[in-house]
């Protein structure tokens, strides 16, 4: 009786570690910053700190818990982040701020969990190699659109065209939403860093308590073996769909997040490219597969450590790609993860690591 | 009523009949053994009744309902569950949540619930963690079984968790594909322990595939011969095994 009681501890409390890492940064760095020791460099990070850890942990539950490969998660970035600027666009102040946040941030969630949806359907008969070619040309298409569309509103409704804004709209009363290559502009800036760990911590909320039910169970079970969990009645397409929606959705968030936080969002190749999709794929690889607390933190080194070292100009870039062999090599390597279990350095971070690493031997 | 009918089950893969002609019924608390010759179509069967592959002829009935050309999601649910020759766990999983994969359609809340934690996921998660725990204690793999991977038990008590986790779908035919293929004989042993206990705590109904010849005639009732995708004989174990056609079909034609 005690230990199916402590079953649920366990989990959950290791849960909780997770949680109170966010919030033990969160508390770290207010302090630093009401002490006035915090660069304008930096403060201007912190939003963008938080989106790529909300997408480290979007893309661990296709990667880690589903086991298949998505590089265009940026994609699913992008939709969030047009549809929330739109809508905060559109209202402006006919309500009040945070309210307005809550909404478009929800809103680009459910245009990417949609998305997600619509995209799952055919694509996830295919696994492996095939499921990321599709994926990445979705990340790309989607770019690639919204790059290239030109969308206004009047009195007539809605109106669009692939080649300008001219003659869209009724010049009296019209407005362009988006204005092709120059996206969008004038999106209020809402989004603080208090609002970015409230997100990741959604964002973890939903992620891990979906890896620890029936649901998540049913897809790992799916990770591992899909001709048993076949033969043990699991829906595959149903739980694949469950796993890959939401992680959109959790994408979307973090798009949200990312709108709100610029001036004039265009869906430009640095901001949503594949590029993008494959940095996210290095924080959940470096952070270890699966593993949801070691995705953000890759994400947080390997965003900070190009930007602190700017003052080396070209030469940080060649220590970005040296810190991040050697990450690969302290997290990977089968004799530092057993040195590593042995002090029971980083116990937590690499616990996954280590298990896979025994069996591996 | 018997509990499995089969009748004129047949399979083609392009120009070869790997099954043709099949006919099996099972009563209710049968061990059932099917044997072979290597590439005789054992497995075959197997994954025609399970619904993995769709059969071009003939017609199986489970109590009496008819699950011809089902998936294997719909044929696990009307009470069938198997094992694989070449063990499939989920290997990242740890034992216990392995067996409550197993119980995933005997047990429902809603995603909602799971991701906002309501009542429904604690109550219902404390349920299958007893009813796993109860089924892994008939096992004895309940030792650790909430921390222990299922890629970290040895071989054995592998082939026993495959067991357990398709015991945990609640099926009323268990189909074991070769249980005993990789085991010394201790090991065996155990097993052959493991499939009477399951007889007799759960009245279980069971066909097998099987080579090992001592597990086959120790534990068998009735046995159906399979050679070339057509059966050689079906009946009483003692009486099939001590048939001259089948002697042949094993040892060669000298």
């Amino acid at each position: 009786m005690k230990e199916r009681a402590a079953l649920i501890d366990r989990t959950s409390r290791n849960d909780f570690v997770t949680y109170g890492m966010v919030l033990a940064v969160f508390v770290i760095v207010q302090i630093l910053s009401s002490a006035g020791v915090l660069t304008n460099q930096l403060q201007g990070l912190l939003v963008p700190l938080c989106v790529y850890a909300i997408m480290a942990v979007s893309l661990n539950l296709v990667v880690g818990i589903l086991g298949e490969l998505s590089i265009g998660h940026a994609g699913f970035m992008c939709v969030g982040a047009f549809v929330s600027a739109l809508f905060s666009n559109q209202v402006g102040d006919g309500m009040p701020s945070l309210l307005r946040f809550v909404i478009a941030i929800l809103l680009g969630g459910l245009f990417a969990g949609i998305f997600g949806f619509l995209i799952g359907v055919p694509v996830l008969r295919l696994n492996g190699d095939y499921l990321a070619i599709v994926t990445l040309a979705f990340g790309e298409i989607i770019k690639n659109i919204i790059n290239a569309i030109y969308i206004g509103i009047d009195g007539s409704g809605l109106h669009a065209s692939l080649t300008s804004a001219n003659k869209l709209v009724d010049p009296e009363s019209g407005v362009i939403l988006i204005n092709g290559p120059q996206g969008i502009t004038g999106t209020p800036r809402d989004s603080s860093f208090l609002i970015g760990i409230i997100l990741l911590l959604l964002s973890l909320v939903i992620a891990l308590n979906l890896t620890h039910s029936r649901d998540g169970r049913a897809i790992m079970s799916i990770r591992d073996n899909h001709i048993a969990a076949e033969s043990v009645g699991i829906n595959i397409t149903k739980y694949k769909l469950i796993a890959f929606t939401l992680s959109a959705v959790i994408a979307g968030f973090a798009g949200a997040l990312y709108s709100h936080n610029l001036a004039t969002l265009t869906a430009t190749s640095a901001r949503f490219g594949y590029n993008m999709s494959i940095m996210f794929l290095v924080f959940v690889v470096l952070g270890g597969i699966g593993n949801f607390r070691g995705g953000i933190i890759a994400a947080v080194v390997l965003t900070l450590i190009p930007e602190l070292l700017r003052f080396l100009s070209n030469y940080r870039m060649l220590i970005y790609a040296i810190v991040l062999i050697v990450m690969m090599i302290i997290s990977w390597n089968p004799a530092s993860r057993a040195f590593m279990e042995k002090h029971k350095l980083g116990s937590h971070l690499f616990k996954k690591n280590a298990k896979a690493g025994k069996e591996g031997k | 009523m018997a509990l499995l009918e089969v009748n004129n089950l047949a399979i083609q893969f392009g120009g070869l009949r790997a099954v043709d002609d099949f006919d099996l019924t099972i009563e209710k608390g049968e061990l059932y053994g099917l044997i072979g010759p290597n590439g005789a179509g054992k497995t075959t069967v197997f994954n025609l009744l399970t619904g993995e592959y769709k059969p071009n002829e003939g017609i199986i009935k489970l109590d009496g309902t008819n699950i011809t050309g089902k998936s294997p999601i719909e044929i696990n649910k009307a009470g069938i569950a198997r094992t694989f020759q070449n063990i499939r766990l989920f290997r990242q999983l740890t034992v216990l949540d392995n067996v409550k994969v197993g119980l995933h359609n005997r047990y429902h809340y809603s995603t909602a619930a799971s991701i906002l934690r309501l009542p429904s996921y604690y109550k219902v998660e404390k349920e299958m963690n007893e009813k796993a725990y109860e089924l892994l204690k008939v096992f004895s793999l309940d030792r650790d079984a909430d921390t222990t991977l299922a890629s970290n038990l040895p071989y054995g008590a592998q082939r026993k968790l495959e067991i357990a986790r398709a015991m945990a779908t609640g099926p009323k035919l268990l189909l074991l594909d070769e249980p005993a293929a990789g085991m010394n004989p201790n090991e065996t042993q155990e097993l052959m322990d493991t499939i009477s206990l399951i007889r007799r705590e759960f009245g279980m109904t069971i066909l097998l595939i099987e080579h090992d010849m001592k597990l086959v005639s120790g534990i068998c009732e009735k046995l159906t011969v399979l050679n070339f995708g057509r059966i050689l004989t079906q009946g009483a174990t003692q009486e099939v095994l001590t048939n001259p056609e089948v002697i042949r079909a094993y040892l060669g034609d000298d």
